[in-house]
């Protein structure tokens, strides 16, 4: 719960994970899913690796499917690009993979370095086949990592839900 | 220089090295290779249910016996792997440290050469250590093979010891004849998640 009593969209993606069975959770850090990896971390259940790179999450999670698991990436849109040649596996093989994607470089971005990998996330993601769903509203984001979930895991195809700016907030450097 | 055609320590045959990781397999054991001729020596072992050809997406190899270690933890994950495939993703040895799976052992065979694509050097022929680069990164149970003396010594181990364990076997850069793997991974992941499993 957040402090006005309201349901925190970070818990309610932790529950989709609960609800669905995904016990492996692949991470480059990042501040959008610093709550959600502290969740999925304390949880025995859940086995909670940090990568160096994106990329081996992709392959990491190649290797939950074959062995019987489901897993999710989380990561933030810079990280997209580095997966890139690793999503030839799911492409080719026909895996499911869930990505949970944090976006910089959009909606108000100061930082100018994060606007070239943020501006081209969906364009790179759907030239590898990927499936791209986009979350703006806190009150959306329970449904659509469900459906994104049920997407890849039943009809085994890759998923990415990108968390918007509108949603985590632009984070502010200087004064416009 | 020392060029790895001309050196005294790359002797061992991968082929049979290959053959000797994967012996008497049973059940119990599931095998990665990674991109190129470590493919087709484990195709040339004998192809195995259990077994999933990376024959793409270079420097993924160690990272899926990862995740299929961590799924099944009963059974034994073995990648074999080429020393110019884990040059790609040397961060993986820090994340594999870290996760430590005590059922994932992680075998490069090593002959110094890009040997697909025309025997150019790698970095291993220009002194660098990838056992040295895994005790570093978190991953104790890390050596290298040189002679088959060592290599009798390292198979109970990365067969049977907790892991992670990791070897470096030095091969000579000898092409042996292509033998192909299924190359459908459609094919491969579903065969594997129906032994693993029971269900494709």
């Amino acid at each position: 719960m957040t402090a006005n009593g309201a349901v925190d969209w970070r818990d309610q993606i932790y529950d989709v994970f609960r609800e669905n069975d995904i016990h492996h959770v692949a991470h480059v850090p990042d501040g959008g899913h610093a709550k959600l990896i502290k969740h999925c971390e304390a949880d025995p259940k859940m086995k909670t690796v940090t990568l160096t790179t994106e990329e081996e999450g992709v392959a990491m999670l190649v290797g939950s499917w074959l062995g019987g698991e489901r897993g999710a990436l989380l990561i933030q849109s810079s990280g997209v690009g580095n997966c890139m040649n690793a999503l030839s596996t799911v492409k080719h093989g026909k895996f499911p993979m869930l990505m949970l994607v944090s976006m910089r470089g959009t909606w108000g971005e100061g930082m100018p370095w994060q606007v070239p990998m943020g501006q081209a996330t969906r364009a790179v993601l759907e030239a590898m086949g990927v499936i791209v769903y986009e979350v703006n509203a806190a009150d959306e984001v329970r449904d659509t990592v469900e459906k994104a979930s049920w997407l890849a895991f039943l009809s085994s195809v890759p998923v990415a839900v990108l968390l918007t700016q509108h949603l985590i907030g632009t984070k502010k450097f200087a004064t416009a | 220089m020392t060029t790895a055609a001309t050196s005294p320590i790359l002797t061992l045959d991968r082929r049979s090295v290959v053959k000797a990781l994967v012996a008497d397999r049973g059940n119990d054991l599931m095998c990665v290779s990674g991109i190129g001729s470590p493919c087709w020596d484990l195709a040339a072992a004998g192809d195995h249910p259990l077994n999933f050809y990376l024959n793409g997406a270079m420097g993924s190899a160690a990272a899926i016996g990862l995740g299929l270690a961590l799924a099944q933890p009963q059974k034994r994950a073995l990648v074999i792997t080429g020393d110019g495939e884990l040059l790609m993703s040397l961060g993986v040895l820090a994340t594999i440290g870290v996760a430590a799976p005590k059922n994932l052992a992680v075998v490069v065979l090593d002959n110094q050469v890009y040997l697909e694509t025309g025997a150019q050097p790698t970095h291993t022929s220009h002194g660098v250590d990838l056992a040295a680069a895994a005790r570093a990164c978190a991953i104790p149970a890390a050596e290298t093979v040189y002679t088959q003396a060592d290599l009798d010594a390292a198979l109970p181990r990365i067969r049977r010891a907790d892991g992670p364990i990791f070897a470096v076997i030095k091969i000579s850069p000898e092409k042996p004849p292509l033998v192909l793997p299924p190359l459908e991974a459609t094919y491969t992941k579903h065969r594997m998640r129906e032994a693993l499993t029971g269900k494709p």
